[in-house]
């Protein structure tokens, strides 16, 4: 190694370049984890796909009791697949010194949470929410509720990625945390479920959707305004403990 | 002045356990501080006070006279900490490592700028392997490159030398007194001794918990 000379310190400090961009870069890292690691954004599909192929063969192929089951089965299943991706949001970052980095970063905190936590729907209820008209064909789904059904995921696991990432910063220093995470989680899923399944549901019988798609239009703008802060305060007091 | 850090009757607790009490202690401009103690007397947990992670159970610690709860944004664009586990993602390469370390830190660095600083702590042609791949003393130098890379005048350095060889840690030895002399300030925690014309400062924490 070369001895320093007038390196870093006598050089003009490089330009700085805002929020955004951090948050961008962010987004990238976060992306770039999961395509070298692959497991970690798998998995919840390959669950999700493994129930919903195994149902009709447990239950009943029949096409119309299959039918009425799909819109609650998909909304089920779908939850416990970002159920199941939540544990490992933090764990890494927390075990790797990273998260550390980011808490002491002059950059808002709560703004790199929520590009994590974006970054996680982009990776868990995306996809989830791409595969859901194939897993619906697999259950017989009406065609009238697909495009309903791809639009109430899209909206309802954003908000269990920002509702989750609460719950594992606020459990991410325990050594067994995940149980205790979904059983603090949980409780605030259940409104996301009732009024996503329902929109399928009336999507399905010909209803008006609207009423159940701005309640889930409203619980996600509610979870954007409050999580990213409720995410940094948590990630503050696991770290500090 | 710069760095102006100051502490006043500093008392931490862990586990119901008390690790420090009554510290005082200065870090300003020029200053090498290395705390020193046997393991379990609470060198990690007073970097992490003095980093803001941890709030003193007594004591006040201020930044240029102010609380260092109000001046805390402050306080961070001057601060590089690297934490006893450095902060360096397994699955990521050494490039895109310290691309997010300067975003971060809120600088906008071009390729070059984290080559050259990649080059500077040794690890010439490894940039775009994953980290993980690495070994453990490469993954430090990683994370001294930030040293490079990211001009900030006060460090907090928790066991630097670590897993790094011979040659390594002679070159962070002379860039820590470096940074020193060009008027910066170093807290760290280290089982390294420093050449004796070095001359720095020490904190002995513990005395009444060391070994028999």
């Amino acid at each position: 190694m070369p001895l320093p000379e007038s390196t870093s310190t006598a050089a003009p400090s490089p330009a700085p370049r805002g929020l955004a961009a951090t948050c961008v870069r962010q987004v990238k890292r976060e992306l770039a984890i999961a395509r070298r690691r692959g497991s970690e954004w798998i998995n919840p599909l390959l669950f999700q796909a493994l129930v919903i192929v195994l149902f009709p063969l447990g239950i009943s192929p029949e096409p119309a009791l299959l039918a009425t089951l799909a819109p609650g089965l998909l909304w089920v299943t779908a939850l416990l697949a970002v159920l199941l991706s939540l544990d490992a949001l933090f764990r890494s970052d927390f075990d790797d010194g990273s998260l550390e980095q980011m808490l002491l970063s002059p950059q808002p905190l709560p703004a790199l949470c929520l590009a994590k936590t974006f970054a996680h729907w982009l990776l868990t209820g995306v996809p989830l929410s791409l595969i859901a008209p194939l897993l619906g064909l697999l259950l017989s789904l009406p065609a009238a509720g697909v495009a309903t059904l791809m639009a109430a995921l899209l909206l309802g696991s954003a908000t269990f990625s920002l509702i989750g990432a609460v719950g594992a910063a606020l459990t991410v220093s325990l050594p067994r945390g995940g149980v205790l995470l979904s059983l603090l989680i949980l409780p605030f899923y259940i409104p996301v479920l009732i009024f996503g399944a329902g929109a399928v549901n009336a999507a399905i019988v010909g209803d008006p959707v609207a009423a159940p798609m701005a309640l889930l239009g409203a619980m996600l703008a509610l979870a954007i305004a409050g999580a990213p802060f409720a995410i940094a305060g948590a990630l503050r007091i696991s770290v500090d403990g | 002045m710069t760095v102006a850090l100051t502490g006043r009757g500093l008392a931490c607790e862990r586990d119901e356990r008390e690790l420090l009490h009554g510290l005082d202690l200065e870090v300003v401009d020029g200053t090498l501080l290395r705390i020193e103690g046997p393991n379990g007397s609470g060198k990690t947990s007073l970097l992490k006070l003095l980093t803001g992670q941890l709030a003193p159970t007594a004591g006040t610690l201020s930044w240029h006279g102010q609380p260092l709860a109000r001046a805390r944004a402050d306080y961070r664009a001057a601060l590089l900490y690297l934490g006893h586990e450095p902060g360096v993602t397994a699955s990521l390469t050494a490039m895109e490592n310290l691309a997010w370390s300067a975003a971060l830190a809120d600088l906008r660095v071009d390729a070059a700028a984290i080559e050259a600083a990649l080059q500077t702590v040794g690890l010439y042609g490894f940039e775009d392997l994953p980290a993980g791949q690495l070994s453990a003393g490469q993954r430090r130098r990683i994370a001294l490159a930030r040293l490079e890379l990211i001009p900030r005048p006060l460090w907090i350095l928790d066991e630097p030398f670590t897993a790094l060889d011979r040659a390594g840690v002679a070159w962070l030895e002379q860039r820590l007194l470096a940074h020193r002399d060009a008027g910066g300030a170093v807290v760290l925690t280290t089982h390294h001794e420093f050449a004796p014309t070095a001359c720095i400062e020490r904190l002995r924490l513990g005395a009444t918990h060391a070994a028999a």
